[in-house]
């Protein structure tokens, strides 16, 4: 069984869309959607639950007024600002380290368990999909990806799956390192612009530091065939291969609209490159 | 005046946004690149970087001819940064550090009984300050490898000043660096696409304001693509639209090799003063 990740540093450069190609041409697989905190890939494979679970990080200090003396000692020492001058904690500042409750002379302080989020199994047309839901406005994304990322491995391992697809998340932090430690492959998908250029080379040298193979496909390439070109001799450069370039299309949106993805929607230019830049990837990766 | 540019999704505009809003203003202004994982602004805005900070967080070093391996720097710390081997008859003890793990919250040093745990800084990014023409410009810079963005935010944030109209371009998504880089701001804008993926991150953005108390209105970007369910949420949800950019070549061309809209077509500064009108009346609010 192989891992795949699509990623990109910048967001909006066409992950989801290339996961849901991904999703619709390999065979035997199983996806993860790991950008838990801005999720997408269900509006293309249209999942139906079949679990349900809660996702439980994290603490919270929460300071009992019944018992507060009111000393001080706890503000003086949290690092985050995140005790008011009442005594208040704020959920937000707070990092749930429990200093404060580990040095409360009277333990006033209580640890309080987060529940950050949901996560999910869902049967979608094209196989078995993990995929999650972070709270709103919560933290630790980084363990909610490592779980859906577990348990996508897991499935594919008990129905013997050739492949898990990953949809992961944009930047290069908590959440990315999550979602490409440990694949077969890391797929950068840019766009021809300084800003996506810029980001992709923050993304694989990050893919590197953690020893990930990686390589990119520039989409939208013909919108800057100038930036595309500095973009391809960057790769060569950098020793990353091309895995494809994909041409601005319309149908992209329309197909999204519709809730499918381009390999269902049309047989045009843009599949048979998907399809090619598939193909590829997957004889390499077997 | 602090100002921010979010959005759900990313690569929906708003850099794009950020720099034309913050260069409409010039002097007088700030702009603070939040987004430190893969930060653009400086892309557009092209400052002459003045000063550089490095940003560190206190991490736990040991000196294990003080250590007596008791363990309660092992108990204290919830992040697992610390792993202590007892002594045995064969051996003596140890412990171990995770530095990449630590929050450097210095619970383990102001615990340590015997003064065994000094903190020293670990540099987890960096922060670069300048100016393009009037506008003063401020970015950080996570470093590769790093897990945490917020600390990093946090100190960028600490330049903001407050006499100044503050632009702030948020990452994109709705977790920690977004709340984060969001936090304390009079106003904060969403750019969004009107596409069944724009929406739903807007949605998610939404909530995420709500939740935070700060008023919020949306720039829809490529108005033209797309369907018009962008248009109807904002409308049932009484969510104000304070500007619409049309999908154009000639904004993509120009947003690709780095310049920002009110350069590549000045007929925008308008819009952008415009924009800047209705934020203060929506605050007015």
């Amino acid at each position: 069984m192989k891992q795949i990740v699509v990623i990109s540093g910048k967001g909006g450069t066409g992950k989801t869309i290339l996961t849901a190609s991904f999703a619709a041409l390999a065979k035997n697989k199983v996806m993860a959607d790991c950008d838990v905190d801005a999720a997408d890939l269900h509006l293309l494979l249209a999942p139906d639950i079949k679990e349900r679970q809660m996702f439980k990080s994290g603490h919270t200090a929460v300071i009992d007024k019944n018992i507060c003396i009111e000393c001080g000692k706890c503000r003086e020492l949290c690092r985050f600002d995140a005790i008011s001058e009442d005594f208040i904690v704020d959920p937000v500042s707070c990092e749930g380290c429990a200093f404060c409750s580990n040095i409360c002379p009277v333990g006033a302080i209580k640890m309080e368990e987060n529940t950050t989020g949901e996560w999910f199994v869902s049967d979608t047309r094209f196989g078995p999909m993990v995929h999650a839901k972070l709270g709103i406005a919560e933290e630790n994304s980084g363990k909610l990806v490592s779980l859906v990322r577990n348990k996508a491995r897991d499935i594919a391992e008990e129905n013997g799956a050739d492949w898990v697809i990953i949809d992961g998340s944009p930047g290069i932090g908590c959440p990315v390192i999550a979602s490409i430690s440990g694949v077969d492959c890391a797929l950068v998908v840019t766009e021809p612009t300084m800003s996506g250029l810029h980001d992709a080379d923050r993304v694989i040298q990050v893919a590197k530091h953690f020893k990930v193979p990686v390589k990119l496909v520039i989409n939208k390439y013909d919108l800057n065939e100038d930036m595309s070109e500095q973009i391809e001799n960057y790769c060569i450069e950098k020793n990353v291969e091309l895995s494809g370039k994909i041409g601005f299309d319309e149908n992209i949106v329309k197909a999204m609209v519709e809730g499918k993805t381009i390999i269902e929607y049309s047989d045009g230019k843009t599949t048979n490159l998907i399809k090619g830049i598939w193909e590829k990837l997957s004889r390499v990766l077997v | 005046m602090i100002i921010s540019v979010a959005s759900g999704k990313g690569g929906t505009g708003k850099t794009t946004v950020s720099t034309s809003l913050a260069l409409s203003i010039g002097k007088d202004a700030q702009i603070l690149d939040c987004d430190v994982e893969e930060p653009n602004a400086h892309i557009f805005i092209k400052p002459k970087i003045e000063k550089k900070e490095s940003v560190s967080i206190p991490v736990p070093k040991i000196d294990e001819s003080k250590c007596v391996f008791c363990g309660k720097c092992q108990e204290a710390c919830v992040y697992n940064v610390i792993a202590v081997i007892p002594a045995t008859s064969e051996r003596s003890g140890k412990t171990l550090t995770f530095q990449e793990l630590c929050h450097g919250c210095g619970a383990c040093s102001y615990l340590c009984p015997v003064g065994a745990i000094k903190e020293v800084p670990r540099e987890t990014g960096i922060i670069e300050m300048g100016y393009a023409g009037d506008l003063e410009f401020i970015h950080g810079r996570l470093n590769i490898g790093e897990a945490m963005a917020p600390p990093l935010i946090r100190e960028v944030k600490k330049k903001i000043d407050k006499n100044k109209t503050v632009i702030i371009d948020a990452p994109p998504g709705t977790s920690c660096p977004v709340i984060t880089s969001i936090q304390g701001s009079d106003y904060c804008l969403l750019v969004t696409e009107p596409t069944p993926f724009g929406l739903n991150d807007l949605v998610l953005a939404v909530e995420v304001l709500k939740e935070m108390n700060v008023p919020f209105g949306v720039v829809i970007n490529r108005a033209d693509l797309g369907d018009s369910k962008t248009e109807e949420y904002c409308e049932k949800e009484n969510i104000p639209i304070l500007m619409r950019v049309p999908f154009n070549k000639e904004i993509a061309q120009s947003y690709s090799k780095g310049i920002p809209i009110i350069e590549g077509m000045p007929e925008y500064k308008r819009s952008f003063e415009e924009l800047l009108k209705k934020i203060k009346e929506e605050m007015k609010k």
